[in-house]
C-alpha cells in the first residue's frame, strides 16, 4: 500500500524531463558508472542488498540443517541451533533462509508480471487515446477497486496447491495499474513531441516508435518503478502468506510469522521465531528503497548532490 | 461544471455496474455448495436432508437460474436487502454489517488521516532541513520497508508482552458485556491502541517521503524560480510549493480512505479485532455468500464516494481541475 503511494505520481520528482531523442544528448555509459559508483546511497543500498542476494543463494547450503530436521521444541538460539527451534522443533536459521528465497524470487515475479502488463496497456492507452484509452481506463480503475486479496482467496480455492509462480504473478496481475498509469502519463506527453512526429511521418510503424523513440526517454524511470515493485510484491507476498494464503508447501518469511502467531509465540515470548524473518526482509526493501533514490540521483542530474 | 460532472458520474456508474456484477459473480466462483456445507454442519436423515435442502435453497435463493438469481441480486441491492448470513444464520447481513462497522471504522480513519496530516508535516519539514532529513529520509525508508505483520507481530511484543502496558488482542474485554459504561469504553480504548498504532507507523513513512520528494521537486520549479525572482520571502515560496505537492498527496489518500470500508483484513487478523475485515476473513472461510456480497458491496460504494467526494475536493482547490472543465486546455 505504502509503496503504491510513492508509484502513482510519476510525473511529479522523478522524469527529469526527458525533452530530446534519446539518442541526442545521452550521457555516456561511463557516466552513470562514475556517478554511480560516487553515490553513497546508492553502493550502501545495493552492497547489503548483494549481501543478501549471496545469502539466499548460498545460505540453504551453509546451513548445518534442514528444514525438515527435528530438534528440541521451542528451543532458544544455541550453538546448534543459530536461532533456536519452531513448535515443531524446527531450524529457525534454516527456515529464513530458504524463505529469503522466496522471497526474492515471489517478488522478482511479481515485479516483472505488473511491468510487462503495465507496460504494454499504459503504452497502447497513451498512444492510442481515444475511446481506447477510456476503456483502459475504466478497466484500470475497476481492478484497483476490486480488493485483491479476496479475489486471492477465491482463485486460491480453486487450486488444490498454489505454487510461488501463482502468487508472484497474482502479484503482478494485481499491481499493474500503477504502471499503467504512469506510463500512459508519459507516452500522452511525449507522443506530441517534434521528434515522435518526424518518426511518424518517415513511416515508421507505431510499435516501432513506441519502443525506438518513446519508450528510451522513460527507460531509466520504468527501472526505478520495477525496482520499486520488486519491493512492493516482497511487502505483499509476506501479508499473503501471514494470513496462510501462500504457496503451499514451501517456507516463507511470511509464513515463519504466520506460525509465530497461530502457535503464540507472543504469549510464550519466543521472539527468535518472529523477529529474525521480518528483520531480514525490512532490510531486503529497505536496501532496495536506498539504491533506488541513489540511482534516481544517478540517473538524473538534476538530483545530485553538489 | 454541469458536463464535467454527468461525465463523472457516468464513469462512476458504469464502474458501480462493474462491481456489483464482479461482486455477484465471485462468491459464486468459490467451488462447493454453500447450503451443502451449511446443511453437513447437523447429522440429517436422507429423507430430512432432501427436503431441508429445498427448502434452504429457495430461502437462500440460490436455486434458479444465473440470470435470475443476477436479476434478483440487482433488487435486493436497489431495496438494500442484503439477506441472512449462512454462516451466522439467523443474523442479517445489515445487522453483521453494522455491528463490525464502527471497530473498523474507528480504527483505521483515525490511523489514516492523523498518519496523512502528520506525516505530510514531517516531510514538508525535512525537505527545508538538511539536519531533519537525514534522519526523517532513512527513518522514512525503514518505516516504508517493515512488512505490515511482523510491525503487527513486535509491538504487541514490547507494550502486551513484554511491559504489560495495553492488552495482546480482541476488540474489548472477554470478561466484559458491550454495555455503556465507563469500564467497557475504557476496555475498548485500551484495546483500540496496539492496532491503530501499527496502522498509524506503517503509513507515515511513505507519506513523509511522498511529501518531501514532491515539496523539493517544487521548490525546482519555474513557478517557485519565478517567485524567488520577484522577491518573494522563502516562507511564502514554502507555502506554495507546499500547496501544489498536497494535491497528488490528496489523491492517495482517497485511494486509502476507500479501502478504509474493507477494513484492514490483515490488522483484524493479527489483533483480533471485530471489524469488518475479521468479518470478511471469517464470511470466505463459512463460504457465506450473502455476508461476502453485502461487505463488497460496502466497499465498492466506499470506494466510489471517496473518490467523488476528492473529485469535488480538487475542483474547489485546484484551478486548473476547473479550467478543463470549460474546455480550455489544461
Amino acid at each position: 500500500m505504502s509503496l503504491a503511494d510513492t508509484l502513482q505520481e510519476p510525473g511529479a520528482p522523478v522524469p527529469g524531463a526527458p525533452a530530446r531523442p534519446a539518442a541526442a544528448l545521452r550521457p555516456r555509459r561511463n557516466d552513470f558508472l562514475y556517478y554511480g559508483l560516487r553515490n553513497k546511497k546508492l553502493v550502501f543500498g545495493l552492497g547489503l542488498e548483494i549481501l543478501l542476494v549471496i545469502l539466499a543463494i548460498i545460505g540453504p547450503s551453509i546451513s548445518p540443517h534442514n528444514t525438515t530436521d527435528y530438534f528440541k521444541l521451542n528451543a532458544s538460539p544455541t550453538g546448534a541451533n543459530w536461532l533456536g527451534t519452531d513448535f515443531q522443533g524446527h531450524d529457525v536459521f534454516a527456515q529464513l533462509v530458504n524463505g529469503l528465497r522466496e522471497s526474492y524470487l515471489v517478488g522478482a515475479l511479481g515485479a516483472v508480471s505488473a511491468a510487462i502488463v503495465g507496460m504494454v496497456l499504459g503504452f497502447i492507452a497513451g498512444w492510442r487515446g481515444g475511446i481506447l484509452d477510456e476503456i483502459l481506463q475504466l478497466l484500470t480503475n475497476v481492478i484497483v477497486m476490486i480488493p485483491s486479496l479476496v479475489l486471492l482467496v477465491v482463485v486460491g480455492a480453486y487450486l488444490n496447491t498454489r505454487s510461488v509462480l501463482f502468487e508472484g504473478v497474482f502479484i503482478g496481475l494485481t499491481t499493474w495499474p500503477w504502471v499503467a498509469r504512469a506510463v500512459r502519463a508519459q507516452t500522452f506527453s511525449l507522443r506530441s513531441r517534434e521528434f515522435v512526429d518526424l518518426a511518424r511521418l518517415s513511416g515508421k510503424r507505431p510499435t516501432s516508435i513506441v519502443i525506438r523513440d518513446i519508450a528510451p526517454n522513460m527507460a531509466s524511470y520504468l527501472f526505478l518503478v520495477v525496482i520499486l515493485l520488486f519491493g512492493s510484491s516482497m511487502l505483499l507476498a509476506a501479508s499473503y502468506d501471514f494470513l496462510g494464503l501462500g504457496p503451499s508447501g514451501v517456507v516463507s518469511l511470511g509464513g515463519m510469522m504466520q506460525n509465530a502467531n497461530l502457535n503464540s509465540a507472543l504469549f510464550f515470548k519466543e521472539w527468535w521465531w518472529f523477529f529474525p524473518p521480518g528483520l531480514v526482509l525490512t532490510a531486503m526493501v529497505a536496501s532496495l528503497l536506498v539504491a533506488n533514490v541513489g540511482l534516481d540521483e544517478v540517473f538524473n542530474p538534476k538530483l545530485r548532490e553538489s | 461544471m454541469r458536463r464535467f460532472l454527468s461525465r463523472k458520474l457516468i464513469t462512476y456508474l458504469i464502474a458501480f455496474v462493474i462491481g456489483v456484477t464482479v461482486d455477484w459473480g465471485i462468491p459464486r466462483l468459490i467451488p462447493g455448495d454453500p447450503v451443502q456445507a451449511y446443511l453437513s454442519q447437523f447429522r440429517l436423515q436422507p429423507a430430512g436432508y432432501d427436503a431441508l435442502y429445498k427448502t434452504m435453497s429457495e430461502a437462500f435463493g440460490t436455486n434458479g437460474s444465473a440470470w435470475d438469481q443476477y436479476m434478483h441480486y440487482w433488487q435486493s441491492i436497489l431495496t438494500w436487502n442484503m439477506g441472512v448470513s449462512i454462516g451466522n444464520f439467523p443474523a442479517r447481513v445489515t445487522t453483521l454489517i453494522g455491528q463490525a462497522l464502527p471497530y473498523t471504522l474507528a480504527l483505521l480513519i483515525p490511523a489514516i488521516v492523523l498518519s496523512y496530516i502528520l506525516g505530510n508535516r514531517l516531510g514538508a519539514a525535512a525537505a527545508r532541513r538538511k539536519g531533519l532529513d537525514n534522519s526523517v529520509l532513512p527513518l522514512g525508508y525503514v518505516f516504508q520497508a517493515m512488512p505490515y505483520p511482523w510491525l503487527a507481530l513486535i509491538i504487541p511484543y514490547l507494550l502486551a508482552v513484554v511491559w504489560h502496558v495495553f492488552p495482546l488482542s480482541g476488540g474489548y474485554s472477554n470478561s466484559l458485556l458491550p454495555t455503556w459504561s465507563w469500564t467497557f469504553i475504557g476496555s475498548l480504548l485500551t484495546h483500540w491502541f496496539l492496532p491503530f498504532l501499527t496502522v498509524f507507523l506503517v503509513s507515515l513513512g511513505g507519506w513523509a517521503i511522498g511529501m518531501r520528494n514532491l515539496v523539493i521537486y517544487e521548490l525546482e520549479n519555474d513557478s517557485s524560480r519565478y517567485l524567488r525572482a520577484l522577491g518573494a520571502r522563502e516562507r511564502v515560496i514554502r507555502r506554495y510549493a507546499y500547496r501544489n505537492a498536497s494535491l497528488p498527496q490528496l489523491s492517495g489518500l482517497a485511494l486509502q480512505l476507500g479501502v478504509v470500508v474493507g477494513g484492514n483484513i490483515v490488522t483484524e487478523i493479527a489483533f483480533q479485532y471485530p471489524g469488518l475485515g475479521k468479518l470478511l476473513y471469517t464470511a470466505i472461510g463459512n463460504k457465506d455468500y450473502f455476508l461476502l456480497q453485502g461487505i463488497f458491496i460496502f466497499i465498492i460504494i466506499g470506494v466510489l464516494i471517496a473518490n467523488f467526494v476528492i473529485d469535488l475536493v480538487f475542483i474547489s482547490i485546484d484551478p486548473r481541475t476547473r479550467l478543463s472543465m470549460q474546455g480550455a486546455p489544461a
